[in-house]
Parts: C-alpha cells; structure tokens; sequence
C-alpha cells in the first residue's frame, strides 16, 4: 500500500537525539528522505552515521525526536503503542545482522511466530510458513534449530520469517555483515529476487559501498547523522 | 495475540528454564500446602467441634416453657418487649409452634426417676424420653448396638455408666430384658379437652392427680456414651433412653408434676416445656423471637453458638494469615524468577517486538508464566496440603489411642478451599508476575535487540 504519490516511505526532518549525562547525541539529524514503493534503498555509511538508527525509525522500531515519518500515507510520531505494534507486524519486514531466530524453536516455528502474533488463523499458518520457506529454498529444513543451519541459511530463515505476513515494506539491517562473501551474494540475489518477484519496498542498511551499488536502485549515504547525499547509484 | 497461542508460548518459555521454575513452582507448592494445612486443621476442628454439639441436638433446638416455669434460665434480652400475659404451653400451642416457618418437629421433654431392676437388683436412675428423628441426625453414630426399632418399640438404650452399673461386660446386656419401676400419674378427676392421651401434657390439672407405681419390661438393644441431650431441660441426664412415644405413653409422673399440683389451675392440661427443633442451627434466632412474641419462654444455646462461631472464624482467619506467610516468600520466589527470565530473555523481547509484538503481547506473556506456576504450584499444594493433614490426622490419633481416646478427625479439607486455595495461588502469583511482566513490556525494542 502507498500514498497516492507512489511515496512508500518518507522521513521528513527527523532527528533523534540522545542524551549522555549533558552531552546530546545526534544519531540522526535532520534527514529527509523519501522511499518510493517497490524501490531498493540503500543506506551507506560507516558505523555511528545514524544508518540503523534511521532503519529502526523507518521500521517503527523507535520514535523520532523531531520531525516526523510517514509510511503508507500515516505518521508513525502519531501511532500508540498498539497501532506501531501492528504496523511493524502488518506492513514490515525486517531482517538483521544476527539473524535474530530464537534458538529453541525450530524453523517452522521460527517463521510462524509473525502469524502469531498477528494472530492469524491456526489453519493459515501451515500454507503461509511453506510458501515463505520454499521462497528461500528452505522448504525441507522444517524442522531444524538454528544452531543446526548454516549463517546463510539461518539468514535466508530469517527473510522468511520477514516475509511470512506479506508486508510491504522490508527492512534489513546489515543482511550480510555476518557471512562470507559468496553466501553474502546469495543473500542479495535473494532480496534482489523478492524486490522483483513481489515488488516489495526494501531498506537495506550496509556499509560496503559495493554491495550497495550493485544490487540497490538508490544510495542514500549518512555520516554524524545528517544524509550527504541521495540518488540513484554512479 | 490469541489465547491458545499465549498459552503454547509461556509453557515453552517455563519448559526452557525447567529446573529454575520447577523450584519456583514447588515453593509455590510449599506456600500453598502451608495454607491448606493450617486452615484445614482449623476447618477440621470445627467440624469435630460443631458436629459433636450438633449432633446433640443442642444448637438446632429452643427450649420452650410457659414464661412461669423457667426465669431463671431465660436469657436476657436487650430488646426484649415487656412482659406479655401468661400463656398456657398447651396442645393448640404446641400446633402453632409446629406451624411455624422452619422448624422440623416440636416434642415434649419427658424425663422421670425411675427404679430399674435388672438380674434382681433395683437401681435409680433417670428416663428419658428420645424422639425418633435421632435416629438419622447423627446423634447416635457412635452407639454400640443399634436405635430403637420402632417409635413405639419397648426397647431402652443405655448410658454406658449406668450400663457398667448394671455389668461390667457391658456388650453382653445387649439383647436382656430388664424392668422400669415408675410412678404412673392418674387423673383424679374425669379429663376432657385435648392433651388428655398424650402423656406430656399434665393430666389432671383441673382436679389434681394421684400417683401409682407401674413397670414396664424393656429390651436392652444399644449403649451410648453420653445421652446426646444431655440436660438441655435442665432436669439432669437421662442414663435409660426410651422412645419419646413410649416414655409419652406410660404417663409417668415428672419432676415439676409436683410443682404445678400446688399452682392455681388454668383449667387446661399443659406441659411443662416443649422442645422446638429447627431445620438449622442459622434458623434458631428467627424461630426463637417468634416464640417469644407468641407469650412463651425460650432457651437456646444460641449465644454459645455464635461465640463458636466467632472462636473459629477468628481461629481460622489467623491460621490463613500463618499459612499465607509461607506463600507470601514463594511469591518473592516468582518474582526473582520472573526478573531472571526477563533478564535472560531481554533479546528475544526485542525480536518479539520487532516481529509485531505489542508491549499488552508481551505482558501477557509473562503474566500467563507466572500464572501457570500459580497454578501448578497451587494444585501440588493442596495435594501437599491434604497429605500433611493426613499425617496429623494420623499422628493425632496415635496419641489419641494411646490416651484410650476415641479417634477424631482433625483435618478437613473442604471443596471450597481446595478451589479457593488453588484461584489464591493463581491470583498471588499474578499479582507477584504484575512488576516483571511491566518490566518486559515496557523494554525498548532497540536497546534489547542490542542485548547480548
């Protein structure tokens, strides 16, 4: 769902100000920046720029100090409790850097917990949690735990686990930062494919420029908070 | 998030730290059983208290006499209405009182001296007079033999002191004979009006009566250890119970006989007192203040009831704190083990939270945790709770036995408090879950996504 302006998301002058004893930290800082839906974004820069602090905005995760976030047309400044909770399960997406499964549940497990907590009928769930697992490849891993898969295929369980509630907008956190190079790849490949194949809005925080400039339609890079520059890839 | 899923959740969640929340639950347990024990012992003895004075009969009757007969036995009453006419305790009042809401049967009180003579010996003793609905209320459980066949059966149980009077093997002389030697009372004058046959009712009170020794052959068929009534009418305890219908119809001469021969005569036959029996010992004080406004004189124990009643109340009140102080230290238990999870647990509140779950997911989450382990500590409890009162009711009648005390059992545990300890349980330990569990919900999402 968008805005009538084909805008997914838009972050408006927003900032997010810490404060250390009496200093005051400005983890983003006046940004403004505009999502269109089905686009690939990346947020470059290296690390303390403010990128993942902007993602968790973006995602719901963590309320602005100033300025305001609008996702599908709504401010998320103005959500309760409740409402950012559904937004986060309804309309997003997210994947991190540490896979973030939870260790005792299984794959299936793992992938269903969204449509749980999206309370989504008993009877839904089996269908949804095969059709988010074959979308990775992961359709014969079931019942596996994380500890018995691969980084990679803990990765791709985790995009899953994203995928299962069909939002439309996905948020990864550094997806690569912890697997090799090759496995890395595939992982792009994959939300290079989901980008594609679903015309889902992807927000990708990353530091490695390469990465970036090959498999994202636009680059908006951040350093101290404040965005240096915005635009489609060189 | 649905219930059903809430619920597979917490149980997965206690399931991971099993040992950590077994302990946790078994202090709950423990909590409980402490509670269930005590207030048990305190039911238990209530019971074994009230079931013995009930079962005399003592708490669910009024004493019933003409305002003459007993002043000093009424008890004051601060509202009392001033001094109606005297009333005659006749047949047509005796109707009325059997009319009155609640109240299960009215019988006179028929208690005369007696000789008895057995194997050839005479010895003194008291009648009384027993009606047939003691048959079924418990007063004559313990008794050895058996109750009167019928309500008009010549049959005589025996208060097991006179019964030693009569043998030292007491259990032999069920099934002798032995003879009653009363003074029958007979109308000098000719009798009309009601009550004439009735034998409680004194006969011959217009034209006086003259006495006239009678027996009767009787068949030993129980032995009791206390006549249940025992001197409820103030006329001292029956040790040769009777059938009241047969005690009625042998029309012996009574202790106050004497007394009312000497009065100015009414004109109507009277009995001396009545007994008025209510359908429950809660009914007495209604029952008692009708009779009071029909011109009569009352006695009940009511008084010492409610004190009972108030002993125990107070008796279990602190016996529920005690037992709660227990529980009130597994609930510190919940708590730690709560704060520990939340602790442990910081990362994946984090990823909850990031997958959708709102901070009420969250808080119910570990309410239903801390819920459950009320629960299944509740249930072992009262099963903990239950065994150690049968271990006293045990070890109780050890000692009991070996003071050649009947045994008694000292522990009750009613239904009422086994739901009542397990919803306690549950509540407590919700109320203990109530900080942690705003704890979690209140976590910042990014700050516990970034917990290691």
């Amino acid at each position: 769902m968008t805005t009538g302006d084909g805008v997914a998301v838009r972050a408006q002058q927003v900032s997010r100000h810490y404060e250390m004893g009496t200093a005051v930290i400005r983890a983003v800082d006046d940004v403004t920046l505009q999502i269109r839906a089905g686009e690939f974004v990346a947020l470059l820069g290296s690390s303390g720029s403010g990128k993942s602090t902007l993602l968790n905005l973006m995602a719901g995760l963590d309320r602005p100090t100033g300025g305001a976030i609008f996702a599908n047309g709504r401010n998320l400044s103005e959500l309760n409790s409740l409402e950012l909770a559904r937004y986060r399960s309804r309309t997003v997406g997210m994947v991190f850097q540490s896979f973030n499964l939870l260790p005792r549940m299984t794959l299936e497990e793992n992938v269903e917990l969204p449509l749980r907590l999206a309370e989504v009928d008993r009877a839904e769930r089996g269908g949804r949690v095969q059709e988010a697992l074959e979308r990775v490849r992961l359709e014969k891993r079931l019942t596996h735990r994380p500890s018995e898969l691969s980084g990679g295929e803990q990765q791709r369980a985790a995009l899953a686990r994203a995928l299962v509630n069909r939002p439309t907008l996905l948020f990864a956190d550094e997806p690569t930062g912890n697997l090799d190079s090759a496995t890395g790849e595939s992982i792009m490949l994959l939300l290079k494919e989901i980008q594609q194949k679903l015309g889902m809005t992807i927000v990708m925080v990353t530091h490695e420029r390469p990465l970036a400039e090959r498999f994202a339609d636009r680059i908006a890079a951040l350093a101290d908070g404040k965005l240096l520059t915005d635009g489609m890839k060189s | 998030m649905k219930a059903g899923d809430l619920g597979e959740l917490a149980l997965r969640n206690l399931r991971e730290a099993v040992l950590r929340n077994s302990l946790t639950t078994l202090g709950v347990a423990v909590g409980v059983a402490s509670l269930v024990a005590m207030v048990s012992l305190g039911v238990g003895l209530q019971e074994l208290a009230t079931k013995r004075l009930s079962n005399s009969g003592l708490f669910d009757t009024v004493l019933v006499t003409a305002r003459r007969n007993v002043p000093g036995m009424r008890r004051p009453a601060a509202n009392s209405s001033p001094p109606k006419a005297e009333r005659a305790l006749d047949d047509g009042a005796r109707k009325e009182l059997e009319h009155l809401p609640n109240v299960v049967e009215v019988y006179p009180q028929i208690r005369f001296p007696t000789e008895v003579r057995y194997n050839g010996s005479p010895y003194s003793t008291i009648v009384a007079g027993v009606p047939d609905s003691a048959r079924g209320n418990g007063s004559y459980d313990g008794l050895q033999g058996s109750f009167f066949s019928g309500p008009k059966a010549d049959e005589a149980i025996l208060q097991i002191e006179f019964a030693k009077d009569l043998s030292e093997q007491t259990a032999t002389l069920i099934g002798k004979d032995l003879v009653v030697r009363y003074a029958e009372r007979q109308a000098l004058a000719p009798q009309t009006g009601t009550g004439g046959t009735n034998g409680g009712a004194n006969d011959g009170a217009d034209g006086g009566f003259s006495i006239v020794p009678r027996e009767k052959k009787l068949r030993i068929v129980g032995i009791v250890e206390t006549e249940p009534a025992a001197g409820f009418g103030g006329f001292g305890s029956g040790r040769l119970l009777i059938p009241l219908e047969v005690a009625s119809a042998l029309r012996a001469a009574q202790v106050n006989d004497l007394r009312d021969a000497v009065r100015a005569p009414t004109g109507k036959p009277a009995y001396a007192s009545l007994t008025v029996r209510a359908k429950s010992p809660s009914q007495i004080e209604t029952i008692e203040n009708a009779i009071k406004t029909m011109g009569f004189g009352t006695f009940s124990l009511l008084d010492a009831s409610r004190s009972l009643r108030l002993f125990f109340t107070i008796f279990d009140a602190l016996l529920f704190i005690f037992g709660s102080l227990a529980l009130a230290v597994a609930t510190l238990g919940i708590i730690n083990t709560l704060v520990m999870a939340i602790l442990e647990r910081r990362r994946e509140i984090g990823i909850l939270k990031a997958l959708g779950a709102a901070d009420r997911d969250v808080k119910q989450l570990f309410f239903v945790e801390a819920g459950v382990m009320g629960l299944f500590g509740g249930i072992l409890g009262v099963g903990f709770g239950w065994f150690i009162g049968r271990a006293l009711t045990w070890g109780t009648n050890i000692y009991l036995h070996r003071q050649n005390l009947p045994s008694a059992h000292v522990f009750s545990v009613p239904w009422w408090l086994v739901l009542l300890s397990i919803l306690f349980s549950v509540g407590v330990s919700l109320a203990a879950g109530l900080y942690p569990a705003t704890r979690a919900a209140r976590l910042n999402p990014v700050e516990a996504l970034r917990y290691e």
